[in-house]
């Protein structure tokens, strides 16, 4: 049996010499934290390295977890650029001071709306929050006229969400921020005792989708990106805009941000220019992602409602609070 | 050629053996290493103690004292008390209708209840959910981790029933007792290391668990922790709940430790035991015949019929080989170099636990299985606080998310190791010593190859858990790796079903020759 481990030693020596050097070096060249869609921050990379030969190694994850890693690693983070979903993981990065300002030009690519004005990072994409249903069990009628409906007792067992993605939460703090802590914990209280838990967006509207539960509070693109595909997980879906500046409506701004702490700025902010200019923002209307795009006079997949159609309500997208989110919805049971 | 076996307890009174061995050299150096690597396997647990400490009692009791984790806490009983004596039942079953019948392929079925292991708990989930998408819940989480987690049961159990010695039973048989008796007073008795074993492991696994659960929305400790840490990474309600976790450990290695008991048992003395006989089955045959074969069904079935379908659904397209040679490479690397570290990390732990048992040796064993049961997101942000302040250069390198195998993977090698020291003869060790051999020369010559096997099979198993890990893969692991689990995990994620079947498919053929290792192993441990 001395054979069969010295072999296996042996074929660990081997692997180290052949694996380890090439694929796991950070060989020069930026590092982003990605929160965003591996498919689309993997589109933006390649559009990136193509057009200016600055490598890039992205890290994939989630928009909480790599906001609060952020700032647990604090100047020691390896990390060039960040990029998100939604616009409270950026908050708090700012909040700790972790963010260098962003370059005038790329905030100048950037509408005022869709950025906030520390300047300290910029909108990249927006997704809108939607009612998805089961059309074969629903009708115009009946669909819920406010996002605060959901938490009537009629709704009980009828609707689902994934509470612990950062999408709700972010749609949670919209809520927080347009009625108050108490209204929203008074709904997120209903909410435990009405809704189904799925993990992730995609999996609510498979859910509704297969007739699982009737409906389910996500962000618009996971339908549009599924009927790109085969459609197989969104044929009986309806899609329902709030609308009437809802909570319901909440439009949640993607953010992008440089790291002061970057060892490679120039190439970080070069990145980040990129992303919001023509070419990243051609990557949202041509690409599957069918994320809005923001950039001024960038237009969005055609497909798509247009994001001024979409009644939103006016927030302030630089003082969503994550981490009162959170508390509450641990309080309410939901985490 | 001696008749009877000779079956020693090696039950001598723990303190005085400790303290004779303690006074020799190698043994004084084996138990320092043994100290040192359990104290750093306590690193995760110090962290949790450390912020429950900064956060304060008002805050721990208003985050542990909560209806959440009242919820949970049912939840995860639930699942250990269901799902680990099912696995114990069906495993002393198939195991004595492979090792100790004629049931008409005996081998193949005895292969096919090893086989499941092959495939990650998280492919389970995705098979059945594929299958039947409406599965969740308490019940279809016993069901996935039973078929999911039974081998580890199956393997020490086929393992030891095929090592005892006839003898005894011949004895007990002579002297009037029935076969099921002989079976329940004389056969299950000698089981009882295996099954507190394999059981300690499934429950473990059942705990630290996550990807399983989340494909059938069953919420246990793990799924909430990492819920928390998705949402605030660090922050102190998923500390709390990692602490109630960790208790939960604590109750199970407890229990492990009462019902094992002191016994050991070795066959001493010259000559071998006698082949055993196997029992006929005779008109029982065919229903006996349909454990094994539902089982198979269910546990491999299941999953070779969905990931066909999405491999056929899928096409061409899904064969991305740039992207999935890269994640293969570095998958493979990981694993072997974890297991090589996991292993030689337990081996001083091992071999104590065998030679010096003690109150020391008991709760430094305990400390690395409380490192073990740890969910891999919890080792993970322990190990990267810890580094960002005190090691900053090491922050995600390939030394620390090898670190991190090594503390989460340490008992899966540890168990093994154990076995396998428990079958080679103090007597040896002495010999070799009383030859004029140096005593870590001794021990090299004698225990040490002779537990190679055992060594072997832990490095197996751990290579397993490191291929199937995902949570401390993610947070630790350098820039840019990408392994086959995490693929797998983000193209499922997406509800990408069909992208996600070739890293299924890979990961359950990589996996293949490793557990036919162990298999083998097995075999070769009782001398066939």
């Amino acid at each position: 049996m001395k054979y069969a481990l010295s072999a296996l030693a042996g074929a660990t020596a081997l692997a180290v010499s052949l694996i380890a050097g090439p694929a796991m070096a950070q060989d020069g060249g930026i590092v982003v934290y990605n929160a965003q869609h591996e498919s689309l921050t993997n589109a933006w990379v390649e559009g990136f390295t193509k057009e200016t030969g600055i490598k890039v190694t992205v890290r994939h994850g989630g928009d909480s977890d790599f906001s609060n890693q952020i700032v647990a690693e604090g100047a020691a983070s390896p990390a060039d650029v960040f990029l998100t979903e939604n616009s409270p993981a950026m908050v708090l990065v700012e909040s700790s001071g972790l963010f260098a300002p962003v370059d005038a030009d790329t905030q100048a690519q950037v509408p005022q709306d869709y950025q906030p004005a520390s300047g300290k990072w910029v909108g990249i994409a927006a997704r809108s929050t939607v009612f998805v249903y089961d059309k074969t069990k629903l009708t115009a009628e009946q669909l819920p006229k406010s996002l605060l409906d959901l938490a009537d007792p009629s709704w009980k067992g009828r609707w689902a969400a994934s509470p612990s993605g950062a999408d709700f939460q972010a749609i949670v703090s919209a809520l927080l921020q347009l009625k108050g802590e108490a209204a929203t914990a008074d709904w997120l209280k209903a909410m435990k005792e009405n809704f189904t838990a799925y993990k992730g967006n995609s999996t609510v509207m498979k859910a509704v989708n297969a007739g699982e539960v009737e409906g389910g509070v996500i962000y618009h693109y996971y339908y549009y990106g599924d009927q790109a595909k085969t459609g197989e997980n969104s044929k009986n879906i309806g899609l329902h805009y709030f609308k009437n500046q809802d909570p319901g409506a909440f439009v949640s701004v993607s953010g992008g941000g440089v790291l002061a702490s970057s060892k490679h700025p120039k190439e970080a902010q070069a990145f980040l220019k990129w992303v919001t200019g023509k070419g990243g923002q051609d990557v949202l209307k041509t690409g599957d992602s069918f994320e809005y795009a923001v950039g001024k006079g960038a237009e969005s997949n055609p497909a798509l409602v247009p994001l001024a159609d979409l009644q939103a309500p006016k927030v302030d997208a630089t003082t969503l609070n994550s981490k009162k989110v959170t508390d509450l919805m641990t309080a309410a049971g939901l985490l | 050629m001696q008749s009877a076996a000779d079956l020693a307890r090696s039950g001598l009174p723990t303190g005085m053996a400790a303290g004779r061995w303690a006074r020799r050299r190698p043994i004084s150096w084996i138990s320092l290493a043994a100290i040192l690597i359990s104290l750093f396997s306590l690193l995760p647990l110090a962290f949790i103690i450390w912020i429950a400490v900064q956060t304060g009692w008002e805050t721990v009791s208003a985050l542990v004292f909560r209806p959440r984790v009242g919820e949970l806490l049912t939840n995860t009983l639930l699942l250990v008390v269901l799902a680990v004596p099912t696995c114990i039942v069906l495993s002393v079953a198939l195991a004595w209708l492979t090792e100790r019948s004629d049931l008409p392929g005996a081998r193949l079925w005895a292969w096919l209840s090893v086989a499941p292991l092959a495939i990650p708990a998280f492919v389970h989930s995705y098979a059945w959910i594929s299958l039947v998408p409406g599965l969740h819940g308490l019940w279809a989480g016993v069901l996935i981790s039973v078929v999911a987690y039974f081998p580890f049961l199956y393997l020490p159990l086929a393992a030891a029933l095929r090592r005892l010695d006839p003898a005894l039973e011949d004895a007990a048989a002579a002297l009037g007792l029935g076969p099921w008796r002989v079976f329940r007073r004389v056969v299950l008795p000698q089981l009882r290391l295996a099954i507190c074993g394999g059981s300690l492991l499934v429950g473990l696994h059942l705990l630290a668990e996550y990807g399983l659960y989340v494909f059938i929305r069953f919420d246990t400790f793990t799924t909430a922790i990492v819920d928390q840490f998705q949402s605030t990474f660090n922050g102190p309600a998923a500390n709390m709940l990692a602490a109630v976790l960790v208790t939960c450990c604590f109750v199970l290695l407890g229990i492990e430790v009462l019902v094992r008991g002191e016994e050991r048992y070795a066959r001493v003395g010259s000559g071998a035991a006698r082949q055993q006989q196997r029992t006929r089955l005779g008109r029982a045959t065919i229903p006996c015949l349909l454990l094994p074969a539902i089982t198979a069904l269910l546990a491999l079935g299941v999953p070779f019929v969905t990931i066909s379908r999405w491999l056929v659904a899928g096409g061409a397209d899904v064969w991305r080989f740039a992207e999935i040679g890269l994640a293969l490479g570095q998958t493979l690397f990981l694993a072997l170099a974890g297991a090589l570290l996991a292993t030689v990390a337990a081996m001083p732990m091992a071999w104590i636990s065998i030679r010096a048992p003690g109150p020391l040796q008991r709760v430094l064993e305990g400390c690395n299985y409380i490192a073990g049961s740890l969910p891999g997101v919890v080792v993970a942000l322990a190990l990267v606080t810890i580094i960002v302040r005190v090691a900053l250069p090491l922050y995600q390198t390939l030394v620390t998310i090898l670190i991190a195998y090594a503390l989460m993977f340490l008992p899966r090698a540890l168990i093994s190791l154990r076995a396998s020291i428990a079958q080679a003869p103090v007597e040896l060790e002495r010999a070799a010593a009383s030859l004029g051999r140096s005593p870590l020369k001794a021990l090299w010559s004698t225990t040490i190859r002779l537990s190679a096997p055992g060594g072997a099979a832990g490095m197996a198993l751990v290579a397993l858990g490191i291929m199937n890990e995902l949570t401390a893969t993610q947070m630790l692991a350098p820039n840019g790796t990408r392994t086959l689990a995490m693929a797998f995990w983000s193209h499922s994620g997406e509800i990408d079903y069909a992208s996600a079947a070739p890293y299924a498919l890979i990961m359950v053929a990589m996996s293949l020759p490793l557990i036919w290792l162990l298999y083998v192993q097995s075999k070769r441990m009782a001398g066939r």
